[in-house]
């Protein structure tokens, strides 16, 4: 239970961890809260033989509120961008995520970029990037290029980030006024990794005094291979707040592909998915306003 | 393709418990293994060693983490207190004392990441509810206690540390 031996870098500035990882990245890692590469290294499921510790380098631990979005940068720890007050104000789909992201000590220490560049099909923040349309701003040698978090992730612990790239920033996209958001989740034990999880975002309407929803998206933690966003606006349009969502069944069956394993089987997580969805559903309308 | 110098080693400088310490290591040493191998500070307990149980959180800059998910060189001039920085046998923390009130442990190989964990909770938030206390340990593995008298403690200790913060009646005759 100790990492094999590697060479560790510490560029101070974002060129310097470019010019390493252009060197070294066809057999190295990035090192940014560790909390997800530590336990592979130390159980030897990997063994890279450099890390490119991004820890110090200048400029990437802010969180930028704009009208349109929430940039954060790549050291920005989880627990940071949970009480960042602005960013809850604007998105409070970060703050009802990020609370379910491992336990406290855990999110003091891993970065919110960190682990969507690691893609586990078991991470909450892939899954809310690709619900807000989220950007990633990659750099490397060859340069800059955004990809937009649906085009991202290719499978579990994939995406198309090359080996000497690194994720600068992400920007979580807001909302449009009156979307709602909640995210849920279920996992054997508090922080543990979820059996399945959902985050929803809700649109409503209160044009005709009443509130109506008139559109709602799912994303999907633990029953997808990578993040997907299920449309569930055909069993949801039209429906009062207090609506209790009985026909969405068919539409988040049709978009999640849960696989079995020795905490739950395929057909449990699918009953469990839709469960969560109709109790995130009534818990945004209820009680989240974005 | 580089080639891996096994015996690379860094100088690497940590103030622990307030006193700075330097050791050269290499690079892959946990900060978990450098407090208890390096610094010979065996309060601090290794247990999982992939971030699950618990038993290894210290507090970084204040704020708990799991030593064995760090390198000691990405703690390189951070401070960081351990279990032997919250208090001594005679003059115990208030997460020490509660944890003796409240009989909050047993074997007492969680016990130090329990009280760094609580400590920094406790600060963060001086009057919990009972449901906080639960949420606040959750990160934390237990195998002997059945985590009752853990959660009383966690109580125990915020009360302990409002009594410690209200000057005592009378106040100081000097």
């Amino acid at each position: 239970m100790k990492p094999a031996p590697f060479v560790h870098h510490g560029p101070r500035t974002l060129d310097e961890a470019v010019a390493v990882l252009g060197e070294v990245g066809h057999d190295g890692k990035v090192l940014a809260g560790g909390q997800s590469l530590i336990p592979v290294l130390n159980m030897r499921l990997a063994q890279p033989a450099h890390l490119v510790d991004i820890n110090r380098v200048a400029g990437l631990d802010t969180v930028t509120v704009t009208d349109s979005h929430v940039r954060v940068g790549a050291t920005v720890r989880h627990a940071e961008l949970e009480k960042h007050d602005e960013a809850y104000a604007v998105l409070p789909l970060l703050r009802q995520a990020l609370l379910c992201v491992a336990h406290p000590a855990i999110r003091n220490r891993g970065t919110t970029v960190g682990s969507i560049a690691h893609a586990d099909a078991a991470g909450e923040m892939p899954s809310v990037l690709v619900l807000t349309q989220g950007v990633i701003e990659v750099v490397g040698p060859r340069g800059r290029r955004e990809v937009a978090a649906l085009e991202f992730f290719e499978g579990p612990l994939q995406t198309v980030l090359e080996a000497d790239e690194l994720v600068e920033a992400v920007r979580f996209a807001r909302f449009a006024p009156g979307t709602r958001t909640a995210f849920l989740e279920s996992a054997r034990r508090s922080g543990d990794y979820a059996v399945a999880g959902v985050g929803v975002a809700v649109d409503v309407s209160t044009d005709s005094g009443e509130a109506v929803v008139t559109g709602a998206r799912a994303a999907y933690v633990s029953v997808t291979d990578i993040p997907v966003v299920v449309d569930l606006t055909d069993a949801v349009a039209g429906q009062p707040v207090s609506s209790v969502w009985d026909g969405v069944d068919e539409l988040v069956q049709a978009g999640i592909a849960p696989e079995a394993d020795i905490h739950a089987s395929s057909e449990y997580r699918r009953m469990l998915a839709a469960e969560l969805t109709r109790r995130a559903l009534t818990r945004a309308t209820t009680e989240g306003t974005a | 393709m580089t080639d891996i110098d096994q015996g690379t080693t860094v100088d690497v400088t940590v103030t622990v418990n307030g006193i700075a310490h330097t050791r050269t290591v290499e690079p892959r040493r946990l900060l978990s293994d450098f407090i208890r191998h390096d610094l010979r500070l065996t309060g601090t307990h290794v247990g999982c060693e992939h971030g699950v149980c618990g038993a290894c959180t210290v507090l970084v800059d204040g704020k708990p983490m799991r030593s064995c998910l760090m390198f000691a060189v990405s703690a390189e001039d951070m401070e960081i207190t351990t279990v032997e920085g919250l208090g001594t046998q005679d003059a115990m923390g208030p997460v020490q004392q509660a944890f003796v009130e409240c009989h909050g442990l047993q074997c007492g190989f969680c016990t130090p990441g329990f009280v760094t964990t609580i400590t920094a909770f406790i600060e963060e938030n001086p009057d919990p509810t009972s449901e906080e206390a639960r949420e606040a340990i959750s990160g934390n593995l237990c195998r002997c206690t059945g985590y009752q008298n853990i959660c009383k403690a966690v109580l125990r200790a915020a009360e302990i540390n409002r009594e410690r913060a209200t000057p005592t009646e009378g106040g100081d005759p000097a």
